[in-house]
């Protein structure tokens, strides 16, 4: 990991910042086609070493398309990407394609939601992760699967001898789920990019692994990127949460602080949702009408602004600009002035009722 | 397409279902429901004798009258076999189920018969309709099999998406591949409701959809309960929506059931210690007071070969010496609750410490 800092071309960049995203653009265009899906449009984001940040959306937000451009798994052929990714100091859009295999899995990996894609059935577990542990560093074979069992041991695998020769189908759920974090830690990254690991789980595996990632995550110092629309995992392993909506970041920030007090209209929609009392039995559930624009035409305005409650006409107008609140705390709305001073008129009626209902 | 002969009867709608034995009795009485699947290549992997999966292993349960039964648990322990064998789309090794004071199979209740009375809308929106169907036909569909003249089954078929909330004019010629996955859920929904079902079964029917639609789509069911004095069983992963949406809930570990009773009660005071750790997997919803522990290690265990005794005993911090020789049975535990566990079954050899933690005892198996 040092040797790769020293190699790499010093930028500009904050240096806090180990995992850099800049005005991130990310287009689909179908071969023979004039169709552009503008899945992407300007995701700023930075992760600091060691930082585990939640990419929280619902399907067709762009945050599974943002955390698969940082590892460039587009095809080519049919994606456009513009902006920059900075990681480790490295500019990813310029690597070149041996550069960009030593990157994938060396300095980043990946873990799925379903395992059994990610391994190969043919092949015992223990075997695909000695391949790629002396894909990365060259080693003997006993020392390479010293080293898986080492990997086993560290996600807590029972009896990691003997599970090393399973073979994937061989293995439940969980443990899969387990097998493919070894994997992905075999080229020992610094960060790793989670797409929706916990979702096909049982709740009582789900918060199992949960606590794994926040255990490696402090043990190894990993940086993680943690795509989910499920906002309890997020809340369980998330220093900073950012929030997606139609391909842009519609607010960041600190776990907590975000979590107490949303500021967009659309993340307090989603919370809402699930904030205590909500979803009392006999009571009609708060819901948000219309659908999420189509990502093929161009948005004017804000993008929220057609199922916003609190829209004015000057939302459909320009873009709006990402504001920020506090330092590392960032919104994407023109109305926040407008919308505290509601929030405040109604907040003495809301605590009245809050004391009732705990009461 | 048939139908079109058969159209001079007259009648505009399908014979209406009469409530037979009045609001106490239990819509659906299910008695020791069993199947069991057989693996085929057992002898290849050394079992022994046949091996059969175990997936829902002899359950009793009531599905009351209008209300909304709710089933958890985890995959693998049966909660989707028993949905599609009380839908009697597998059939049942051993059990009975009685419809409304009717047995299911009986001449009284033929088969046929019954389904009309019992619908079922799957996880899958997609997969559960003919891609090469328009919506309307896919609705359609049913009550035309069932004897409804074409013209008045497509007019049900439109009464029923703008009751759904999709406007007939703009949706009805529409292709599953057209809609949105919440829009595809409502025509399932529609299409269940063609037949007038009395009992709803919903098979994880809103967990594929995104939150917002999701709660659109809940919203949209209780209206319909209430306005056709639906029955539901609800069979969801989702603790919370489970919650918010029963009456009543079910819960299910390997093919067994092991606790029911009221949705409050069961939530506020769980009595199984699987309910109760199922209960606390639940995550945080406080980023400063994250879950320290799980409550649980490991995976279910395989229902091939499921442990003895207490199918739970395995994973239980309560689990004590006779927990694996002895199975609990479902026993009374106040206010319709029931529950199976030997800490509640009197002389069963448990001992019952006054803390009522763990206290952990070597397992002989």
């Amino acid at each position: 990991m040092a040797e790769t800092v020293q190699e790499a071309v010093p930028l500009a960049s904050a240096p806090a910042a180990w995992v850099k995203l800049d005005d991130l653009h990310v287009d689909f265009v179908a071969p023979g086609q004039a169709k552009v899906v503008h899945a992407v449009r300007g995701v700023d984001l930075a992760v600091a070493p060691g930082e585990t940040v939640a990419l929280i959306g619902e399907s067709g937000s762009g945050k599974s398309v943002t955390l698969r451009a940082l590892m460039r798994l587009h095809a080519p052929r049919t994606t456009r990407m513009r902006g920059r990714i900075t990681i480790a100091g490295r500019d990813v859009l310029a690597l070149s394609g041996r550069e960009l295999s030593a990157m994938r899995g060396g300095t980043v990996a990946m873990i799925f939601q379903e395992p059994l894609s990610v391994f190969d059935p043919v092949y015992t577990v223990g075997q695909q992760i000695i391949e790629t542990v002396r894909r990365h560093k060259p080693m003997s074979y006993a020392q390479a699967r010293q080293r898986a069992l080492t990997l086993f041991e560290q996600v807590r695998i029972p009896s990691p001898e003997r599970r090393l020769d399973a073979y994937p189908h061989e293995m439940s759920g969980g443990m899969r789920q387990r097998a493919m974090i070894a994997l992905a830690l075999a080229g020992e990254p610094t960060l790793l990019l989670a797409d929706e690991p916990t979702t096909a789980l049982d709740a009582t595996v789900q918060i199992q692994i949960l606590l794994l990632l926040r255990e490696l995550q402090s043990a190894l110092g990993l940086s993680i990127i943690f795509v989910t629309h499920d906002i309890g995992a997020a809340t369980e392993v998330a220093d900073r949460m950012a929030v997606m909506y139609a391909g842009q970041i519609v607010e960041q920030g600190p776990a907590a602080q975000l979590l107490a007090q949303p500021r967009h209209p659309y993340t307090q929609a989603l919370l809402n949702s699930r904030r205590h009392g909500a979803m009392t039995k006999g009571r009609r559930l708060d819901t948000l009408a219309g659908s999420p624009p189509d990502l093929s035409q161009t948005v004017a305005g804000c993008a929220f602004a057609q199922r916003c409650v609190h829209a004015i006409p000057a939302c459909t107008g320009a873009p709006p600009p990402m504001q920020t609140l506090t330092a590392g705390y960032t919104v994407r709305c023109i109305r926040l002035e407008a919308m505290a001073a509601e929030i405040d008129a109604h907040r003495c009626i809301d605590s009245d009722t809050a004391t009732v209902a705990t009461g | 397409m048939a139908d079109t002969e058969a159209t001079t009867t007259p009648h505009p709608l399908l014979p209406s279902l009469p409530d037979l034995g009045g609001p106490r009795q239990p819509l659906l009485t299910v008695r020791g429901l069993s199947r069991h699947f057989a693996l085929k290549s057992a002898a290849w992997f050394g079992a022994g004798g046949r091996a059969v999966v175990r997936a829902v292993d002899g359950i009793d349960f009531d599905i009351l009258k209008r209300e909304t039964l709710g089933v958890v648990g985890e995959s693998g322990c049966g909660k989707s076999t028993t949905a599609r064998l009380l839908m009697q789309l597998i059939e049942p090794d051993q059990g009975e189920l009685v419809f409304d004071g009717q047995t299911v199979g009986s001449r009284s209740l033929p088969l046929r018969e019954y389904r009309r009375q019992v619908q079922m809308v799957f996880q899958d929106s997609y997969a559960s309709l003919n891609p090469r169907m328009t919506i309307e036909d896919s609705i359609a569909f049913g009550p035309r099999v069932h004897g409804l003249p074409a013209r008045a089954a497509t007019t049900r078929a439109r009464d029923l998406l703008a009751r759904v909330g999709l406007e007939p004019a703009r949706f009805a010629g529409r292709y599953p591949h057209e809609l949105s996955g919440g829009q595809r859920q409502r025509v399932n929904i529609a299409r269940a409701l063609a037949l007038e079902p009395r009992l709803l079964i919903l098979d994880e029917a809103v967990s594929a959809l995104d939150k917002s639609v999701e709660a659109q789509v809940l919203n949209l069911l209780q209206d319909l309960q209430r306005e056709f004095d639906l029955t539901y069983l609800f069979i969801s992963h989702d603790l919370d929506v489970v919650r918010y949406i029963s009456d009543r809930v079910l819960v299910m570990y390997l093919g067994q059931l092991i606790e029911i009773g009221s949705a409050q009660r069961l939530f506020d005071q769980p009595l199984h210690p699987y309910t109760q750790a199922l209960l606390q997997s639940r995550p945080s919803t406080d980023p400063n007071h994250r879950t320290e522990s799980a409550p649980l290690a490991g995976d279910p265990p395989n229902p091939v070969n499921p442990p003895s005794g207490c199918r739970f005993h395995t994973r239980c911090a309560q689990a004590q010496a006779v927990c694996s020789a002895r199975m609990p049975t479902l026993v009374e535990h106040g206010n319709g609750s029931r529950v199976a566990c030997l800490a509640y079954e009197p002389d069963t050899g448990y001992r019952a410490n006054g803390s009522g933690l763990i206290m952990k005892e070597p397992i002989h198996g």
